[in-house]
């Protein structure tokens, strides 16, 4: 029984199409990745399942519901939260004060101010300063306990090592095991392959709208991923 | 026999539509047919062409300054009153020809747009428009307290008092036909340039234009001048039609409230658009203005109206429905039939 | 000299009515980037309407501005909700010609309906006295009871607004959905309404700006403009995006003018145009300016 499915998922900006047709399955408690060229639609997959982008009804089914092309403040209702691609910290708001507005849907469950410091404990010495003041990977921590404070079911996380050394992406990535620990549902999408295939037990490759390669993480080769990666 | 060797790029850009034919054509008669008018028509229709005019040529400029420059003003007004009082003083007292001094006050108003633009370009969006507002107030309450002026009740035009009346109305009909006529044109030619290509791409994306080498505050510029410029020519030529002039009616905020309501009814972003708006706002005053200060709860009403549910106006409804442009500005590509191979055996 | 600490002191009071104008321009600028040209219209359409329920139950004058501001306020909230939901919410967006045009409608509209229900004439509303009373401040120096009420409401404002905005769930709202309103979505936050409650609480200060102003001085249905030009050149001066600025612009433009009447009473509105521009030259983003 899938937590978030789709079935041949069809996105468009205007007149020009970007995806295809994708089929997507995740199961609660999976740790998902989808990687893919920039271009390759892993932003709009993503706004399609987070409402930014209009997708048919029953293209897009969460927990057996039909949510495509629901509003964004629906679907975070629902249980679906997304650390968006580039962080989008509010400059005018202090660490806490981003992390409180994570709450904002006012959805019950294990994660709270505490439960974030106690997962990051840097924010807590930085809890007042401007959000942006902080350096890339603590950024990176408000964003995703910004979206843990929503309480989802299904965590999407937008390429969160970008722009992050490796170092830093590391330590991030180390947290991982402990927020899926009280069965949160994760989606990754990365672009670095090796990190990506490393979290994750399943994954998929998207090029050109279309997925081009499924399966488990640890069974593909570098050159399943290549090709399908390049279409080469 | 051979076949054509002629090296052919498979396509031509092309302006003209059929429709801009057609309405040049069109245009050219009615234009002549007006000039006519000082010779049979009555003079209150005269004098109704010449506001509707002034209206024209103001609500062109608005139009080009916002629905082509993105640089939406309600200050716009104060270059019109500084029209007016620049041919104010150049009759009354420096003795100018009122006729001649016309032009010369469109000129010297865009002359002070240049530093005005200085302070007003420090603003942007919304903030732009009203900080032009009060630009506009600056200018009537200085000229308000200006008593060789007349001050704030307003003075006559006396360099008109020795013109015979019918000559003074032919002519004055005459040179707003023409100025009306020439702000078409110009706005027309100006979009046509490569200025009027930069100024859409600005329009589009500023950023983008600049690392095309688009110079951005050059056009920008440009565009803030003409469009003085032309509010400067309607002023002159509406207060040389009205004989007097007093602050408030010069820099009253109505003229840009018409203007704005002309170009959005019409369509904003188009030349037709502003045109099909005068004629309009002509016959909604014609028979609703009676009505006081319904009918200009009316306008209101319908201001707000169209942009909610018709934001290019009406022209730009009718443009995309049936694919008229009788003033084509975009570039068409034509292509050219597929050469036939003419060689036989 | 002291007549020069009079006039600054008439300026600074002044000052904190034109704060008043301010406060809702600076609210819905500073979270939707709306510039609502029909702002003064809306002040001198609460005063009208203050003019109007102070009248209709025949309460003692003393009493009936304050029941009249009190009936009027969550009319006012209503409107406000109502009129960014149903309308201004859809002007909104990259392109500032939409909700600028649309709120110039407004501003005429609103203008005409007054001058048909209410005539040219000037209004005042009834106060029992309070407009003319004075408090002694010693040394010579007095101030109008109402003038000096008014000052004191507008700093309250500014300290409640920017509380408000400092430290309440909706003041972060605000916050988030002026610097990033989609990421503010992703939140669960519905831009429509929270862009509503904005204006909704606008209106409120509106209302109360409105009451006070008709209680001041008469009004009349075209005075909205330069109401709308007063709030506007404090908002600029003080910087934008906050209410301590809003304030502290507001009572230098109250002194400019106030000096510059001193000088020439027909110079005096020309004098705060003039320091405004100056403003612009030589410190466009204002004296306290917050936001980026």
């Amino acid at each position: 029984m899938s937590l978030l499915q789709t079935h041949q998922l069809k996105a468009f900006y205007g007149d020009f199409q970007a995806l295809f047709g994708i089929d997507f399955e995740i199961a609660p408690g999976e740790i998902v990745a989808i990687i893919g060229a920039n271009g390759a639609g892993k932003s709009t997959f993503l706004k399609t399942v987070c409402g930014l982008l209009k997708a048919p009804r029953e293209a897009v089914l969460f927990d057996g519901a039909a949510i495509g092309g629901l509003a964004p403040g629906q679907i975070v209702q629902q249980g679906i939260a997304m650390v968006p691609e580039g962080r989008r910290l509010f400059p005018s708001l202090s660490v806490e004060e981003n992390l409180l507005m994570g709450a904002y849907a006012k959805r019950t469950g294990p994660w709270s101010l505490d439960t974030v410091y106690a997962l990051f404990p840097v924010l807590k010495q930085k809890r007042h300063n401007p959000s942006t003041a902080l350096s890339g990977g603590q950024q990176q921590m408000v964003a995703i306990g910004r979206g843990l404070m929503s309480n989802p079911r299904l965590l999407i996380c937008d390429e969160v090592s970008l722009g992050l050394a490796p170092i830093v992406v590391k330590e991030i990535y180390n947290a991982l095991p402990r927020v899926c620990a009280g069965g949160l549902t994760v989606i990754v999408v990365e672009q670095d392959v090796g990190m990506a295939q490393l979290v994750s037990s399943r994954l998929y490759c998207l090029q050109e709208g279309r997925v081009t390669l499924s399966g488990a993480s640890g069974e593909l080769t570098r050159e399943q991923i290549s090709q399908a990666y390049f279409g080469v | 026999m051979t076949t054509h060797a002629v090296s052919d790029a498979g396509f031509d850009v092309s302006r003209a539509t059929r429709a801009s034919r057609i309405g040049g054509v069109f245009a050219l008669v009615l234009i002549a047919f007006l000039a006519t008018f000082p010779f049979w028509a009555d003079a209150g229709w005269m004098r109704e062409f010449n506001e509707m005019a002034c209206y024209l040529i103001f609500a062109m400029m608005w139009n080009l300054l916002a629905g082509y420059g993105g640089m939406v003003s309600i200050g716009q007004q104060a270059f019109l009153g500084l029209g007016g009082y620049a041919l104010l003083v150049m009759g009354n007292f420096f003795g100018v020809n009122p006729f001649l001094a016309v032009p010369i006050a469109a000129l010297l108003t865009m002359l002070v747009a240049l530093p005005v633009s200085q302070l007003a370009f420090r603003l942007q969006g919304g903030y732009f428009a009203i900080g032009t507002w009060v630009i506009s107030e600056v200018f009537r309450l200085s000229i308000a307290n200006v008593s060789a002026v007349g001050g704030g009740s307003g003075t006559s035009l006396t360099a008109l008092r020795g013109i015979e009346k019918a000559t003074r109305q032919s002519i004055t009909f005459w040179l707003c036909l023409a100025g009306a006529v020439a702000s078409v044109a110009l706005v027309y030619w100006f979009l046509r340039s490569r200025q009027g290509l930069a100024l859409l791409a600005i329009r589009d994306s500023e950023v983008a234009a600049e690392s095309q080498g688009v110079n951005v505050h050059a056009t920008k510029l440009g565009v803030y001048l003409v469009a003085a410029f032309g509010a400067g020519l309607a002023g002159a030529l509406y207060f040389l039609g009205n004989l007097r002039i007093s602050p408030d009616a010069a820099f009253t905020v109505n003229w840009t409230a018409f203007g704005i309501f002309i170009v959005v009814i019409g369509g904003i972003g188009t030349i037709e658009g502003p045109i099909i708006g005068v004629i309009l706002f002509y016959l909604l005053n014609k028979f609703f203005s009676d009505y006081g200060t319904w009918y200009l709860v009316g306008l209101g009403l319908l201001a707000i109206v169209v942009t909610v549910r018709f934001p290019r106006g009406l022209w730009g409804w009718m443009s995309r429905r049936f694919d008229l442009h009788f003033f084509p500005v975009q570039r068409r590509l034509v292509l050219h039939e597929p050469d036939k191979d003419t060689s036989h055996d | 000299m002291l007549g020069w600490i009079d006039t600054i002191l008439q300026g600074v009071l002044l000052g904190g009515l034109y704060a008043l104008f301010a406060m809702g321009q600076s609210l819905m600028f500073g979270v939707m980037r709306l510039t609502n040209t029909a702002h003064g219209d809306f002040i001198i359409l609460a005063a009208f309407g203050a003019f109007s329920l102070s009248l209709a139950f025949g309460l003692p004058p003393a009493a009936a501005p304050w029941l009249a501001m009190g009936l009027l306020l969550p009319i006012a909230f209503g409107a406000g909700y109502g009129l960014q939901r149903v309308l201004l919410n859809h002007t909104l967006g990259r392109d500032p010609l939409p909700s600028l045009v649309v709120t110039f409608g407004l501003a005429i509209v609103i203008q005409n309906l007054l001058q048909e229900t209410y005539s040219a004439d000037p209004r005042s509303i009834e106060s029992g006295g309070l407009n003319t009373a004075s408090v002694a401040l010693g040394g010579g120096l007095a101030v109008g009871t109402l003038p000096l009420l008014i000052f004191l409401v507008a700093v309250g404002m500014a300290i409640g607004m920017q509380m408000l905005f400092d430290r309440t769930p909706i003041g972060r709202a605000f916050r988030a959905v002026s610097d990033d309103k989609d990421a503010a979505e992703l939140m669960g936050l519905d831009h429509r309404h929270v862009y509503a409650l904005a204006t909704g609480i606008a209106f409120l200060l509106v209302a109360v700006a409105g009451t006070l102003h008709g209680m001041k001085t008469t009004v009349s249905p075209a005075d909205g403009p330069a109401l709308l030009l007063y709030a506007f050149e404090a908002v600029i001066i003080g910087g934008m995006g906050s209410f301590y600025g809003t304030l502290a612009g507001g009572i230098i433009l109250g002194v400019t003018q106030a000096v510059g009447f001193r000088f020439d009473p027909g110079w005096g509105i020309w004098f705060g145009h003039i320091v405004f521009l100056m403003m612009l030259v030589v410190r466009p983003s204002g004296l306290f300016p917050k936001t980026r």
